[in-house]
């Protein structure tokens, strides 16, 4: 009975949420809260705040856990496989038919009118993290870090991996006074 | 080998990506297109672009259908547990330790640090497929249905699955 909620919750939030995992998130929050009542608000936040504070997708961080949560490993197990699951074998089955008709004109028409679209959508999503950081970080050192990566990325070809690893270590290890300052406002 | 490559492509994104599934597509693109080539800029801006069609989350749409691609369904299984197997097992295991620095400063500063980094891989890529698309479409094309796209998303705020369902449906009749 609790497996066949945690499978309908995250089925249901993984199937209606159009844009990626973040905007999912209200929809996990509405099956969660309002319509299986497993959390209350403080909670979710929490477990938001806690996925956000580590790497990797945040919809299978928070499906995870809240499946963790309500029906131990069988419920984790669960809750991911409702949220990843179907929305993988859909994008298979639709890009295996399209493949297997590339090379009729109409869908090799798609194909092509497609790319500019997926240009624009990720300039849009370029331009949404660099107004993020410049609310965050200022101007001023949204535009150090956007050069800095710019230089080490392109002109000096080091594998990303690095210069993520090297920010990271740099949040830890900074402790100017506007991250204290920060800290005493939260 | 090709299981062992395909849980390095799909486990670095999911441990370096920050901020969610959308900030790992570029380190996804980086290690698909740019060191094992399992896929052109062209086709992964495809792939890209109907995954948006399509509900979910993005990175395990992305990471089941490449591993598919490239090593069928045992592949999409191993780059499905690569996304989110690691950033899973650190968030149960280190629940306690998260859960007293939830709100401490360092940690915020992780994520805004790796913001503007995101941001320059996504520009990054974002070039490159316009670039893939003027060479498969044309400037006119590109820029036409660029131009419509982005005021249809921007402006009138219509969902991207119709924005791209729209573009299908153009393509199929004016660019095949």
């Amino acid at each position: 009975m609790k497996q066949r909620d945690i499978f309908i919750a995250f089925f249901r939030s993984g199937m209606l949420g159009y844009g990626g995992g973040p905007s999912s998130i209200p929809l996990v929050h509405r099956e969660v809260v309002q319509t299986f009542k497993w959390m209350d608000d403080e909670e979710f936040s929490d477990v938001l705040a806690l996925a956000n504070a580590l790497p990797g997708p945040i919809n299978t961080k928070m499906a995870g856990y809240i499946g963790w949560r309500v029906g131990g490993v069988w419920g984790m197990l669960n809750a991911l496989f409702a949220t990843a699951v179907p929305t993988v074998v859909l994008m298979i089955v639709l890009l295996t038919v399209l493949n297997a008709y590339k090379d009729t004109p109409w869908v090799a028409g798609m194909s092509r009118a497609v790319v500019p679209v997926a240009g624009v959508l990720l300039g849009v999503l370029t331009w949404d993290f660099i107004v993020k950081s410049k609310g965050s970080l200022g101007w001023v050192g949204t535009v150090v870090i956007l050069a800095i990566s710019v230089i080490v990325l392109e002109l000096l070809g080091i594998h990303p991996a690095i210069l993520i690893v090297g920010l990271l270590g740099a949040a830890l290890l900074s402790k100017s006074k506007k991250t204290e300052r920060q800290g005493e406002k939260t | 080998m090709i299981y062992w490559q395909l849980f390095l492509a799909f486990f670095i994104p999911g441990i370096l990506g920050y901020g969610g599934g959308p900030s790992s597509i570029p380190l996804i693109e980086n290690e698909v297109v740019g060191r094992y080539g399992w896929l052109t800029v062209h086709e992964f801006s495809e792939v890209l672009a109907l995954g948006n069609a399509l509900p979910g989350p993005i990175a395990t749409k992305m990471a089941g259908y490449i591993g598919y691609q490239v090593a069928g369904v045992p592949g999409a299984a191993v780059a499905l547990f690569a996304t989110i197997a690691p950033s899973m097992i650190l968030m149960i295991a280190l629940l306690g330790l998260l859960l007293k620095f939830k709100h401490s400063p360092k940690v915020k500063r992780m994520t805004l640090l790796v913001r503007p980094a995101i941001a320059v891989l996504l520009g990054i890529m974002t070039i490159n497929f316009f670039a893939s698309s003027i060479e498969g479409a044309g400037y006119v094309q590109t820029i036409i249905i660029s131009i419509a796209s982005l005021l249809l998303l921007e402006k009138w705020k219509v969902p991207p699955a119709y924005v791209i369902g729209g573009a299908l449906v153009y393509g199929a009749i004016f660019l095949g």
